[in-house]
């Protein structure tokens, strides 16, 4: 049986691979996005030998520097380098942004799958949590969960990764319950695959298009909340160079220097957008059914 | 039409149940002693037990719950354990404050998106389009709070036009409400135009212009009205993303509202008022996704005969 199909695939002229990369390379706004994503990545992964000088180092001399020749982005109210912590600061939004996306995925698959294939009262507790956790507005679940749990990368990144939770479980019960009325499952239930094998093979690779989409996006949400948080005082704390917090101690010094507030923030926006637009490129060329629905 | 509302009434009680179950549940979490961590390290012994013996920590979570349930629907939140008022007094002084900023970043976001949402759709891939489209995606992507300081910084110190901060007259609230608004109006726009670009390819339009209907009643009276709902749901979430950012532009604005007042709370390890404040957001916004369900009845009756 395998062998043909495989034959099939190999003869045929483009793969769903090939065929997606080809949709994506059209767009040039997707492009853009990866783009701003893998610079992201790299200024994440290489900060210590990008960054031009050591985020944490003082000079009162120095302080409120407007940008120039010696800081490039100029320099905070402690006279520290905004470009270096700008730099530095893509590791928390990336790892706070990867973690909580994790915790999202994790937490989203296993219960959505489990609403969407148990039925009956499991699905109608789960799906209830789901609505009251819905019912929460933006931010304000993962202000209350921080604030009890105390700031810190940590906690700011389960805060996070709760509030984005609910949205997964309700995508991936959708598409379960879609794929388990499907013929290809009915089919593949009917030949004896197991609960699990239809999980794994069928269902969860059919609904993969949704989820690296969601992710994509939910990683731009997620850079915004901890930046929120951390403007709020209630994410990272200080001295560890987070964007969000920044753009805060730099509201201080809004008419000497506005630069140390609007700098950090441009980061933010850039970063966010990157994620956005690699979200809708890679929605376009997977699924553009998908539009309108994530 | 009445079994639908009523249908809907029901349903909306167990949300607001589990809402106050999740609300009560934030002082639970706190690790270590909640009481001690309110009242700081210098409270005496025979305070703390006074509040913990008022806030019911010694009893089974279910009994607490059950007697939360009852005082929240008596109208009574508590007590702030910082100002020594009651809860539903603070929040009764800070809710205007938010609910004006609040409508008046939903009429924005409402307004001027709809409006360039369906002249995008109009005139695809046309200038006004593009700049609307590139223009939605900024918006999308820019940190309200960030948004908040650049538009102060624009508006109030380099062009002294404007209010940097407070609550008095309606210039005061130009700034916030704007800040508020732009990534719901940019979400706005780009779903209007989606919609009506989508039911603009229907037959029925074809068929009413082909019958040499104005082009404007074509886009208001068949378009509009058939893409109000997916809008209209857009509107509801949007009220949500609006509270939460409120609490943002709030801070950054020194605006006299619910959002201010709860970080307030949270840094004055008020749990009480933070619930209160947490709570009240919530049940609004259960209401206004109920409001609008109820509007898809009378938008579209097939719904409502379906219930």
């Amino acid at each position: 049986m395998t062998a043909p199909a495989d034959a099939m695939t190999r003869a045929a002229p483009t793969t769903l691979s090939a065929d997606t990369w080809l949709r994506f390379r059209r767009n040039r706004l997707a492009l853009a996005g990866l783009v701003v994503v893998v610079l992201l990545a790299v200024a994440a992964a290489g900060a210590p030998w990008l960054a031009p000088a050591d985020p944490a180092k003082q000079s009162l001399i120095e302080k409120r520097a407007r940008p120039g020749e010696k800081f490039l982005l100029g320099a905070d109210e402690f006279g520290r380098d905004i470009l270096s912590r700008i730099i530095y600061g893509s590791r928390v939004a990336l790892l706070v942004g990867l973690l909580s996306v994790a915790i999202a995925l994790g937490l989203g698959l296993a219960l959505g799958c489990l609403a969407g294939f148990a039925g009956g009262w499991v699905d109608v507790l789960i799906m209830r949590g789901v609505e009251v956790l819905l019912a929460f507005p933006y931010l304000l679940l993962a202000i209350a969960v921080v604030s009890a749990l105390g700031p810190g990368v940590l906690n700011t990144t389960i805060a996070v990764g709760i509030w984005g939770t609910p949205t997964v479980i309700r995508l991936v019960r959708g598409a379960v319950l879609t794929a388990r009325e499907s013929e290809y499952v009915r089919a593949a239930t009917a030949l004896g695959a197991t609960a699990g094998r239809v999980l794994t093979r069928h269902v969860l690779r059919n609904i993969l298009p949704t989820v690296v989409v969601y992710s994509t996006l939910f990683m731009a949400n997620a850079i915004l909340v901890e930046a929120a948080l951390s403007f709020l005082g209630l994410g990272v704390p200080p001295p560890t160079p987070s964007w969000g917090l920044m753009v805060s101690s730099g509201r201080d010094f809004l008419v000497v220097a506005p630069h140390i507030a609007t700098v950090p923030g441009l980061a933010i926006m850039i970063a966010v957008l990157g994620f956005n637009l690699l979200g809708d490129g890679l929605r376009d060329a997977l699924d553009p059914r998908l539009r309108g629905q994530i | 039409m009445l079994i639908f509302i009523a249908r809907r009434l029901l349903l909306a009680i167990p949300v607001l149940l589990g809402v106050i179950f999740v609300v009560m549940l934030t002082v639970e979490l706190i690790p270590g002693d909640a009481v001690a961590l309110m009242l700081g390290e210098h409270a005496t012994p025979e305070a703390v037990a006074k509040l913990r013996d008022y806030l019911g920590l010694d009893k089974p979570l279910l009994v607490r719950y059950v007697g939360y349930v009852g005082r929240v629907a008596r109208g009574d939140l508590g007590r702030s354990i910082q100002q020594n008022r009651p809860v539903t007094d603070e929040l009764a002084d800070a809710w205007p404050a938010t609910l004006e900023l609040t409508v008046a970043a939903l009429l924005i976001s409402a307004v001027a998106g709809i409006v360039a949402g369906v002249i995008s759709a109009v005139w695809p891939n046309s200038l006004f389009d593009a700049i609307a489209r590139v223009g939605s995606l900024f918006g999308l992507s820019m940190p309200v709070f960030w948004t908040g300081l650049v538009l102060i910084v624009i508006f109030a110190l380099w062009l002294p036009w404007l209010p940097v901060g407070g609550m008095g007259s309606p210039s005061h609230l130009v700034l916030p409400a704007v800040t508020l608004a732009l990534p719901s109006l940019a979400m706005v726009a780009r779903m209007t135009r989606s919609s009506v670009l989508e039911v603009l390819r229907e037959d029925y339009v074809r068929t009413a212009r082909a019958k040499g209907v104005a082009e404007l009643l074509v886009v208001a009276k068949h378009a509009l009205r058939n893409a109000a709902i997916p809008i209209l749901t857009l509107l509801g979430l949007q009220a949500g993303q609006l509270m939460g950012g409120a609490v943002l532009t709030e801070t950054v604005f020194s605006w006299p509202g619910l959002g201010r007042l709860m970080v307030k709370a949270i840094f004055a390890r008020d749990y009480v008022l933070l619930q209160g404040a947490v709570l009240i957001f919530a049940l609004a916004f259960v209401v206004i996704n109920l409001a609008v369900d109820l509007a898809y009845g009378a938008l579209d009756p097939r719904i409502a005969r379906q219930g």
